[in-house]
Formats: C-alpha cells, structure tokens, sequence
C-alpha cells in the first residue's frame, strides 16, 4: 500500500479542519446542527474529495467524474464544506445554508447543488440510488466509479439491505461504501438497542467485499480505498471506525444529535479551533 | 399484427419493445413482475437493458433514480398497488424532489386485480402520485393510446406515473389518433351533461352515454388521459357548457380524478358534481366486472349519477 506524502496529509489535515471550521462558523450560536454526524465522517469526505476522486468543479457534470453520494444527508455541512472548498462554488454560500433561495438546503439537494448527484436526508435511500448509478456505469463500461458514505444507523433501514443485495447481485465492483461506524444513533449509542452487530459478519454474507479502517486516520482511509481498487466482481465496504462529535470536544458535551452550541459553548469551540488550527502544517488553502 | 386484438397490457408490453428499438436510453427495471406486467417481451429482447433488482419494489425506483441521474430513461415496472404505495418514499425523495427522468409505470391498476383481493387492488395510486411536485401522471383508455403514451412520455424530462389497466375491451380509438399528453378528449359531445372518465372507465363511461341517450339525455363525454397536469381549459369550457359533471374512475373518489377535478372546479367554475369510484373502502376479492357492479362503477351506475346531478343543478342552478 502505498503511503500518504506529508505535503498531502497536511493538506488533508487541513481540511478536516476547515470542515469544522466551516460548520461552527455557519451555526454559531444560533443554528440547530448534527455536530456530530459531520465531524464524524470529516476525514472520510475530506479522503474524498482532496485525495482520491477525479472530478471537476468547473464542469460538474464532466461525463468520466467519480460519483459522490452521501446517503447520511443529515451530515450535509462537511459536503457542502467539501464541495465549497474543492471549488464547486464560493465559500461564501455556506452562510445561506438552509436559508430562503440557498443552493444549500438543509439536506442534500441534487436539483440546487451543484456537485450533488442524490437528494438525500431520508435514510435508506442514497444507498440505493447508487446502486442505479453503479449499474449505469457497468452498462455504459464507464471507468467512474461511486462513492458513498453511509452511517451505521442506516443499516437499520430495511431499504439499506435491499440495496445492498442488488449491488452483489449485480457485481457491482464501481461501488464502494465508506461505513460510518461511530456507534451512535439519534438516540444514543446502538450496542444492545438499535443494534447492527455483527456488521462485518452481515456484509459479507450479502457478498460484499468487507475491510475495516480508522475513520480519522487518513492512511488508513488511504490503505481502504486502494484496496478497494483490487477487488473484482464484487462491491466494497470500509467499516470505517468513528468517533461521533470527534475533534471538538465543546460538541460532545451534548447527549441530542441535533442541536445549538450555547454563546459560551461557540466561544470556547472558537478557542478550540484555533487551538487545532496552530498544530496545522498548511494554513491556506 | 392489428392492435384491436391487443389488450392493454400487452400493447404497453410491444409500445416498450418498439421504444427500446428506437432509444437506447430506455432501460427497464423489474421487481420480479415481467411476466404479469408484460415487459417480458423487451427483457427477451434487451436483457442487457433489463435490470431486474428482485421482490424489492421500493429498491427499483430508487435505483431506476440513480440510472436516471447518470442519463439513462428508467421505465420502472410493477404492480401499481406497490408501484405507487411501497415505494412513495423512494418516489417523493428521489424521484420527484430529485426531478429523476424516471417513468413509474403501475400495471393493473384499480381493480383489475379483483380477484387478488384489497392487498393488490390499487385506489389511491393516482392520489399518492398526483401529491407530488414535478410529477406527470396519464392514465390511458385503451390499446392505442397506451401505445401511443409509452412512447409520448419518454419524450418528456422527469417523473411520469403512467397507469395501467388490465383491460381487454374494444378500442376507443383507431390508428389515426394523435395522443396530446395535457389534452382532454371530447369523444362525444353532448349538451346535458358531460362524463369526466379516465382509463379503461372512458369506455364505461361511453357505454352510459348510449344508456342515456336512450333516455333521451345527451351526455358528453370526456376522456382525463392526463390527471396531472389537468386540462383545465377544456374542463372548465365543459363544465360551462353542461352545468353539470360526473367523473368516473377505477379509483377511490379521494384525491383521484373526481378529487383533481373538484378541486379545479371548485377554484374556477363550481359546478354540481357526482363521482364515480371507490368510497373510501377497501373491496373484497371477486372478478373485476362483479367488484365494478358491487361497488358502484358499472355503466348504470353512471347513468343514476347523470340523473341525479342533473337534478341537483335544478335545484341548485334553476337550470332544467
């Protein structure tokens, strides 16, 4: 496996942090957020978007790009984030995010965002609209390949199992699904409620192409997508291990998933981010 | 082959087969259902462009959004009873917010299952879909214009519900007809009062227009191939001219063509009306034509409800 440059990990670095940055700048104190939905997938889309798909952001619609779904809609700042800073749009618009004539509702919304292929925010259905995606690329012999992150909540949606059958049925190897493993759903952790365990064990019995990564560990992430490109005839999943809230503690001082940072809670999240921002290696973009 | 020997299904069935030949966009997605929804033939023909995702109703739409979204002209194919209700989630998230160039086409619809019982009886498919922006819905009469639809909607960019009966009856219409998607069809006029029907209910609907007539009232009859988007011009000239309207369809009278038209007119033109459809109930298993005259949807039916709004326009109107 090849091994990250440190010129390119301290880019990446650097995003992940913007992505936050990015997220406490557009709440502030005022705006009701998944916190920790987006900073748990922060690396995984960061791994994305500055180091592994091809894409254009002046053409968004260039036939040969990778596609991106985020069947997670709920996390919808780190793609806005992503995109914003990949250069889909100005930086500018997350401040309109979900806001009367936004290009950023509050989910993804393929009709307004350039850059997003799927509406998503009902669970259960991103999944499965890459799967039609995927198969329109094996149909097309097309050399995309899909991309999706999907929470572990998700597997709770009966939609999502169904999904993940007709992609093995139809050996979809352009497929990989990062698997946002943090433990956590809406109500708390899944162990013994919501629970999906064993999770390996039930991909694998749908013929999916199973390994297992660190979620904010961007060789890892690394090492999972390019193993990804090894496997034939099969779709893959990286059960990316996460940390819901990871990176800001401010944020995990909050049982709910949704939910506003106190004035006093934003400033000390400022303190925070400056805090990460002096440990980064690359400080503009 | 002539098309007067073709019913319904099959002529949607050939229709796809003809498209199939001409645009190599057009793909199929299956949910285990090609045989009993007559898309077996394009399957045989292109099983390369046949996607058959397995009993996962919801799962076909959602991925026929995603062969949408990567240029492909998905006609997803089922029973419209999980055509419409199983998978209005996947239909409102990706489909119709999505604007997914996604044809839903729903087989045997209303009561054509009769037999099968409420479980596949369809009477609110044309309400779910009716429900959501960006969403076309037809409903053709016969053989000939379901033909003609198969191939008219795959011209159009975005969500179609096309919905399909199992009727095997004598056409409306000859080859010389010229499917208008959005354009009602006067196919008899009349002056006393006019029938509002959809689907294969048009030809009831013209079987109570010769009852009428035979009682010496002349009945208008108006074919809604289109519910969404309605043809109010046509409705509201009609409704003008006869004072007096009944709608008539295989569906429950919520929010179904009876609904759509009240609702127009209601807004531009209030008119007595009488609609023929299911009452908010669910049916029994029998065969269509018996669940048609048990509740309510046979052409005599028609003709009582003709009367009975031509009384109530005296009433109300003082219009003899």
């Amino acid at each position: 496996m090849k091994q990250l440059d440190p010129e390119m990990l301290a880019r990446l670095q650097y995003q992940s942090y913007r992505i936050r940055w990015h997220t406490v700048d557009i709440a502030r104190d005022h705006l009701k957020m998944h916190f920790g939905a987006v900073f748990s997938i922060a690396e995984m889309i960061v791994s994305l978007y500055f180091n592994w798909m091809r894409y254009d952001p002046k053409n968004p619609q260039w036939e040969e790009r990778d596609r991106f779904v985020l069947s997670k809609g709920h996390a919808a700042p780190a793609l806005y984030s992503a995109l914003g800073e990949a250069g889909y749009y100005d930086l500018e618009e997350l401040q309109t995010f979900r806001s009367l004539h936004s290009i950023l509702q509050g989910h993804p919304c393929r009709v307004k965002t350039p850059g997003v292929e799927v509406s998503s925010g009902s669970l259960g259905t991103g999944i499965a609209a890459a799967v039609g995606i995927a198969i329109a690329g094996k149909l097309d012999k097309a050399a995309w390949r899909v991309y999706v992150i999907l929470s572990d909540a998700e597997c709770n949606e009966g939609s999502t199992w169904e999904a993940i059958q007709v992609a093995s049925n139809h050996r979809l190897d352009n497929l990989v699904v990062l698997l946002d493993r943090n433990g956590t759903s809406a109500s708390g952790p899944m162990a013994n409620r919501n629970d999906i365990e064993p999770l390996r064990d039930k991909w694998q019995a749908f013929n999916w192409a199973v390994t297992e990564a660190r979620g904010h560990d961007f060789q890892s992430i690394y090492e999972g997508l390019q193993w990804s490109e090894t496997i034939t005839g099969r779709p893959v999943v990286i059960i990316c291990h996460t940390e819901k809230g990871r990176g800001m503690s401010v944020v995990k001082e909050h049982p709910e998933h949704n939910f506003m940072l106190k004035t006093e809670q934003y400033r000390r999240a400022l303190t925070e981010l400056e805090n990460i921002e002096k440990e980064l290696l690359v400080h503009v973009n | 082959m002539s098309i007067e020997a073709l019913d319904v299904a099959k002529a949607f069935g050939e229709a796809l087969v003809e498209l199939g030949e001409k645009n190599p966009k057009v793909v199929i997605v299956e949910a285990d259902l090609a045989d009993s929804c007559c898309s077996d033939h394009f399957r045989d023909r292109f099983p390369e462009r046949t996607i058959d995702v397995g009993v996962a109703e919801a799962t076909a739409v959602a991925v026929s959004a995603g062969l949408a979204f990567s240029g492909k002209i998905p006609y997803v194919n089922t029973f419209a009873v999980f055509a419409a209700a199983r998978t209005f989630d996947q239909v409102r998230q990706l489909v119709a917010y999505g604007r997914a160039n996604v044809k839903i086409c729903g087989s045997a619809a209303g009561l054509s299952l009769g037999y099968a019982g409420a479980s596949h009886h369809s009477l609110e498919d044309i309400a779910l879909m009716r429900s959501q922006p960006n969403m076309i819905v037809v409903s053709p009469s016969d053989a000939i214009e379901t033909r003609q639809m198969v191939h008219a909607i795959a011209e159009i960019k975005g969500p179609v519900y096309l919905r399909l009966s199992r009727a095997k009856k004598p056409p409306i219409y000859d080859e010389n007809y010229q499917l208008e998607i959005g354009k009602a069809v006067i196919l008899k006029d009349g002056t006393d009062v006019a029938l509002f029907a959809t689907g294969d209910m048009v030809f009831e609907a013209l079987k109570a227009a010769e009852l009428l007539a035979g009682e010496g009232i002349s009945a208008e009859v108006v074919n809604i191939h289109t519910i969404k988007p309605l043809d109010v011009d046509t409705i509201i000239r009609v409704a003008q001219k006869t004072r007096a309207i009944v709608t008539i369809e295989d569906h429950s009278i919520i929010g179904g063509l009876g609904g759509a038209i009240a609702e127009c007119l209601g807004e531009h033109m209030p008119t007595p009306m009488r609609r023929i459809g299911l009452r908010d109930t669910f049916c029994e298993s029998d065969s269509t034509n018996v669940l048609r005259e048990a509740y309510g949807l046979a052409p005599h039916h028609i003709v009582d409800a003709a009367i009975e709004v031509m009384e109530m326009r005296t009433i109300s109107l003082g219009i003899p």
